[in-house]
Parts: C-alpha cells; sequence; structure tokens
C-alpha cells in the first residue's frame, strides 16, 4: 500500500499584491508520479519552491514525514559553470551530508549517462547535458520525495526518454514524484494523477483520464477546453 | 562547519579557474607596492626649465653697506626647484618652452643686482610658460617656493646691513664709502660727550639751555635705536611656525600614503571578491539549492567573507612587503599589521556580503561595490577645515558608518604608530561587521 510521502495544506504566496498561489492542498504518495500543469504563470514553480523549501508560504504548510529528503530540480540549472561535472556531484553530495559521496557520485554519473563527460566542466555543456547535471544534483541524495520542474523542457528525445526511465525507476523504488510540464501529453504518458492550476487556484485533481474527458480530441485539447470552461 | 569547508574549497577552486581575475588579484598589489615604494623612495622628479641669467659675471656680486651679497647664491637655491637647461638667449629660450623641450623658462633680467642694491624698486625674475594649466602650475609651486626662500635669505642679508649701521650710528665705528674711511663718532659716544659739557656749564648758562635737548635726543635715540634690530629682524620673518603636535602621534605624508594604497587594495579585493562570490550564487541559481537547509544563511556569508578577508589580508600583507623593500617600516609590528588587515577585511568583506546579497549578478555586484568604494575613499581623506563645519561633521558621520575610515586607522595606526589606536579602530570596525553582518542576512531573504 502507498504511503503519504508528501502533504501540502493550504498553501498560499503572495509578491506584493500578486497571489500567486492561493490555497492548494494535496497529498502526494510514496511512489506516486504526479503532474502539475497549467498556463504559463499558473503559479507551478512557485508550488514546486514551497515544496521544496525554497521559499516560504505566505499561509499554509509542507507537512513532510520528520527525517526524510526533498530532491528539487529548479527549473533554471542551478550549478556552479566553473566546475566540473564530477565536482558538482561531488560538492552538492556533501552538502547534503549523503553517506557515501564518492558512490553517489559514482551512481548517479552512470545512471544520467554523463560518466564520460564528468571531468568537464558545467559551461562547456550543451544545455541539455547540463539538465541532465541539474537532475542529478536533485536527486543524488536518494529524496523520498522529488520535485522537478520542467525537467525535460531542454532535453531531446533521446535523452527525454532517458530522463522518463529514469524517473519511473526512482518511482518504482518509491520515490515520491512532482513535475510540472507544458507538454500535456508528457504529462498523460507519465503521470498517474494530474494538477491542474490556473492564475494560482488549483482547478483539477485527477488522473489523466478524467482530464481527457473534458474535451472529444486529445489531452491537450481536452486540457484547454476544461481551462475555457473554468473561465482561465 | 563542514559545508563551510566545501564551499570555501568549491570558491577557492573557481577563483583559479578564473585566471583574469586571479592575476588581476595578484599583479594589483604587486604593481602598486613597487608603484608606491618606487614613488616614495626616489621622490617627485624636477620640471624641465629653460634657464637664462642675463647678468654679467663681473656684476654677479652686490655690496650693500659693508655687505657683499653674490646673487648666484640665489641661482643655486632656485635650481634646487628645477632641472635647469641653460640657454643664452631669450629667443632660445622661449623657442624651448614653444617645442616642449621645456616646460618653462626662467629668466634673471641683467638689472638685477642694480635693483636689488638701490632697494627703491622690487627686483624680479621673468618666467615664461608654454600655457598647459598643469605644467605652469607645477612650475610654478616649485619657483614660487624657491623664490620665497631666496627672498627669506636676502631679508636677513638687508637684515644684517641694516643692523651693521645701526650698531655704527649707536656705538660708532669706522664707514668705509667710496673707497674712502671714516670714523663715526656714534650716538653712545655723542650723549656721553654732550653730558660732559652740559656738567661742566653754569647752571645758568644759555649754552645749557641749548644743548639740554640735544642730550635728551641723543638719550632717547641711543634707547630706541638699540631696539630698532629686533623690528628689522621681525620685519623679516614676521610671522615663523613653531609647530606642535597634540593628540598622539602623527604620520608623515608618504608614510601615510603607504597606509592609504594598503587600504584601498583591502577594500577593493574584499568588496569584490565577497560581493562576487555571493552575487555569483545567485547568477548561477545555486543560491536557493544551498538556502534549502544545505547552509544556514550566517554560514554562508561568514564562508564568503572569510574567503574575501584571508585574499586580502594576503594581499595587504604582500603589498607592505613589498613596500617594505622600498620603504624602512617596522618589521617589528609584524603582528600588529595583520591583526589591523584582518579586521579592516572582515569590515570591508561584511560590507561585501552585504552589497553582494542585494544584486542578481556578479558584473551589478563589481559595478555597485566600485560604486560604493569610491566616495568612501575620497570622503574618508577630506581634511578637517577644508569644507563647511556642518559639510565635514556629515563627512565624518558618513566615514564613521562605512568601514574604510576605520580600516585606514587601523592600518595606520598598526604600521605608523598613528592616533587613534589601533584597539579603537579595530573596536570600530568590529561593530562594523555587526551591523552589515545583519544588514546582509536580510539583503540574502530577498
Amino acid at each position: 500500500m502507498l504511503t503519504p510521502t508528501l502533504q501540502a495544506r493550504s498553501l498560499s504566496k503572495r509578491f506584493g499584491d500578486r497571489v500567486a498561489l492561493r490555497d492548494v492542498s494535496f497529498l502526494l504518495e510514496s511512489g506516486e508520479i504526479l503532474a502539475v500543469i497549467g498556463p504559463n504563470g499558473a503559479g507551478k514553480t512557485t508550488l514546486l519552491s514551497l515544496l521544496a523549501g525554497a521559499a516560504k508560504p505566505t499561509a499554509g504548510e509542507v507537512i513532510a514525514p520528520p527525517g526524510e529528503r526533498i530532491g528539487w530540480v529548479p527549473q533554471q540549472t542551478a550549478l556552479y559553470s566553473k566546475l566540473s561535472v564530477l565536482e558538482n556531484l561531488r560538492l552538492f553530495a556533501r552538502l547534503e551530508r549523503v553517506a557515501d559521496p564518492d558512490l553517489a557520485v559514482a551512481a548517479m554519473l552512470e545512471q544520467t549517462g554523463l560518466r564520460e563527460r564528468a571531468g568537464e566542466q558545467l559551461g562547456r555543456l550543451s544545455g541539455g547535458n547540463r539538465q541532465r547535471v541539474n537532475i542529478a544534483i536533485g536527486l543524488i541524495a536518494q529524496p523520498a520525495v522529488a520535485l522537478l520542474d520542467e525537467p525535460s523542457a531542454s532535453l531531446d528525445p533521446r535523452q527525454r526518454e532517458r530522463l522518463w526511465r529514469f524517473i519511473a525507476a526512482r518511482a518504482q523504488a518509491g520515490t515520491g514524484i512532482v513535475f510540472t510540464t507544458h507538454d500535456i501529453a508528457e504529462a498523460e504518458r507519465y503521470a498517474a494523477r494530474v494538477l491542474v492550476l490556473a492564475d494560482g487556484e488549483l482547478l483539477f485533481s485527477g488522473s489523466p483520464a478524467d482530464l481527457r474527458s473534458h474535451g472529444s480530441g486529445d489531452i491537450e485539447s481536452a486540457f484547454v477546453s476544461f481551462l475555457r470552461e473554468r473561465g482561465h | 562547519m563542514a559545508a563551510v569547508r566545501f564551499l570555501l574549497a568549491k570558491d577557492l577552486r573557481i577563483l583559479r579557474r578564473s585566471p583574469a581575475l586571479s592575476l588581476l588579484l595578484i599583479l594589483y598589489p604587486a604593481a602598486l607596492a613597487v608603484l608606491i615604494g618606487l614613488a616614495l623612495s626616489r621622490g617627485p622628479g624636477l620640471p624641465r626649465v629653460a634657464f637664462l641669467n642675463e647678468i654679467p659675471p663681473s656684476q654677479s656680486v652686490i655690496t650693500l653697506g659693508t655687505t657683499r651679497i653674490d646673487t648666484t647664491r640665489y641661482e643655486r637655491q632656485l635650481f634646487q626647484a628645477i632641472d635647469p637647461v641653460r640657454v643664452s638667449s631669450r629667443a632660445q629660450a622661449i623657442a624651448d618652452v614653444r617645442d616642449g623641450s621645456t616646460i618653462a623658462a626662467l629668466i634673471i633680467p641683467p638689472d638685477l643686482p642694480h635693483l636689488l642694491a638701490s632697494a627703491d624698486q622690487s627686483a624680479y625674475v621673468q618666467v615664461i610658460y608654454n600655457g598647459d594649466a598643469i605644467n605652469q602650475s607645477l612650475v610654478e609651486t616649485a619657483i614660487e617656493s624657491k623664490l620665497a626662500q631666496a627672498n627669506a635669505l636676502l631679508a636677513v642679508q638687508l637684515e644684517n646691513v641694516a643692523g651693521s649701521y645701526i650698531d655704527l650710528l649707536l656705538s660708532g665705528g669706522r664707514l668705509n664709502f667710496l673707497g674712502l674711511a671714516f670714523n663715526v663718532l656714534g650716538l653712545r659716544d655723542s650723549a656721553t660727550i654732550l653730558n660732559g659739557v652740559l656738567s661742566g656749564l653754569p647752571r645758568g648758562s644759555p649754552l645749557r639751555a641749548k644743548l639740554s635737548p640735544v642730550a635728551a635726543f641723543a638719550k632717547i635715540a641711543v634707547d630706541n635705536l638699540g631696539s630698532a634690530k629686533a623690528v628689522i629682524g621681525a620685519v623679516g620673518a614676521p610671522i615663523v611656525v613653531h609647530q606642535q603636535t597634540i593628540n598622539g602621534r602623527r604620520t608623515p605624508l608618504d608614510f601615510y600614503a603607504v597606509s592609504i594604497a594598503v587600504t584601498v587594495s583591502l577594500m577593493f579585493v574584499c568588496l569584490l571578491l565577497a560581493s562576487g562570490t555571493l552575487a555569483l550564487e545567485r547568477e548561477e541559481n545555486t543560491l536557493e539549492r544551498l538556502r534549502r537547509g544545505l547552509v544556514s544563511p550566517t554560514a554562508l556569508l561568514g564562508e564568503k567573507a572569510l574567503l574575501a578577508s584571508v585574499c586580502a589580508v594576503f594581499v595587504g600583507f604582500a603589498m607592505l612587503v613589498g613596500i617594505g623593500i622600498f620603504v624602512p617600516l617596522d618589521w617589528g609590528r609584524v603582528v600588529l599589521w595583520l591583526l589591523a588587515l584582518a579586521g579592516g577585511a572582515l569590515a570591508f568583506a561584511t560590507l561585501g556580503v552585504a552589497l553582494g546579497g542585494i544584486v542578481r549578478d556578479v558584473r551589478a555586484a563589481s559595478l555597485l561595490a566600485l560604486l560604493v568604494s569610491f566616495p568612501l575613499v575620497f570622503l574618508a581623506l577630506v581634511p578637517a577645515g577644508s569644507v563647511a563645519v556642518g559639510l565635514y561633521d556629515a563627512i565624518r558621520v558618513v566615514s564613521a558608518v562605512f568601514p574604510f575610515k576605520a580600516a585606514l586607522e587601523a592600518v595606520d595606526a598598526a604600521v605608523n604608530r598613528s592616533s587613534p589606536s589601533l584597539l579603537a579602530a579595530l573596536g570600530h570596525l568590529a561593530l562594523l561587521v555587526l551591523a552589515f553582518g545583519t544588514l546582509a542576512r536580510v539583503g540574502l531573504r530577498r
């Protein structure tokens, strides 16, 4: 049976007068893959920042089991471009207090297919490879929950496929996954559940099939129809 | 502490991989130290000035009374202020100034000895400039200061001549005039003779009535002319300076320049490194990763401040060692140097992280650091009395709330034993570290 690993309770976030997120609640089960979709400015990145602890909510709370790590892969790569792939991974493994940093780094290089490029400086890598390192750092501490903000945005189809294989393996091992995406088909393909955000409000929480039922065509058309129905 | 160690190692590695910045950090203090050392040990060069002396050699010595004055002595006095290029004519002097081979021309006119001897007109020298304001100012300052010294020497000579005449009038003696020698009686002897004559005259003698005012005048003249020499001396040098330094030992200007150079370097290295390394965390988007509990804000700010401080102390110390090759510094105070450098560096670095916390990228951090630091240096060096009292008070307040002045005082106290004391300056710096540390924490929350 799946167990809850992360709970968002009435999360709200204001930036001055602007409400970025309004009273969002949901529960993430262990091993569950949850997609957060919505138009630009819906509050997807804000939600993940709050869940990751990178920002503080104006109201509400994030509840995670004590002692459990939450891995975070921000939308923009958060890496040191003057350091090599290996040095970046090793630094964050140490900062995350991973028991055996070298072992964790070696495993992550293998899983992300970056072993050959371990010695290269980040600044010299392509956007896709930088994103792979970005994801590797977010997951290096074997977190109970992984939060990925548009993880496939700068990846080519082959890298994308590899990424989802990697994420699926993590989920099977019990890691709860939350990811944001603009690619609705990707959400349908890989997520067990979808959250639809618009203007900071949570409009929908259910399976991709439930979302698809809001339209007659593919899931993207259903998503647009759904938003229109709800006045967005 | 382990996180700080990891971040320190990471930042040092990044620094090492930024060769332009590292080279600048090494070359900047080295070049500055050598330049300051050379400037302080060799002194300024003399301006090249075309020199024409139109006084015929036979007339270079003038006679005032019994005193002979050699005008070439004053020529030598002027040569201490300039690098003279002797020319043979006015036309050549002007040509030299025009083509820039000399920055001015100094001409001693032929009638200078005559004018000096006649004492009824001011003697003069002529200076021709090339119209360049800076050069003109340089030569003007150099020549005028030496002319003032020459005038003072001449005034002493004239005072001696006048004094000898007064002595002759008072006490009598031999006077040489136009090759002839005269015996002068003198007022004292005249008074003695008159008093002798008066005492030998009968009480009712009409001659006594006529001579008595003359004897009284002689007495007044003797009494007052005696003090005339002192009056002439006072006119020759109406005001002399008696120096007294209060409020502890003051540093000579050239040694103060050492303290300024070291403090400025300390400031630049600290501000640029501390603000830059913190801004880099924002620029690379790693700040949010780190703030998620990997490193506490205090540890993160402390790490940046520590890195910048250690580098800046190294740079400052290297500068002092470099300058010490040229200028005699007290090596027995090395521990105090390091203490002052560390105090100043920590305060600058804390200001640096406060600046770095409010900007989003390294370029903005560097620009902000420069924008803040330049006015601080200028304000801290504004001397008391050079601006209005209210403005100076405002400058003092601004200088007190930023670390430059306090760091300069600490370095100067450590290197030159100046006042205020090193302890007072370090106390001031500690307060600034607390204040800017608090501001940096607030800035980091943005």
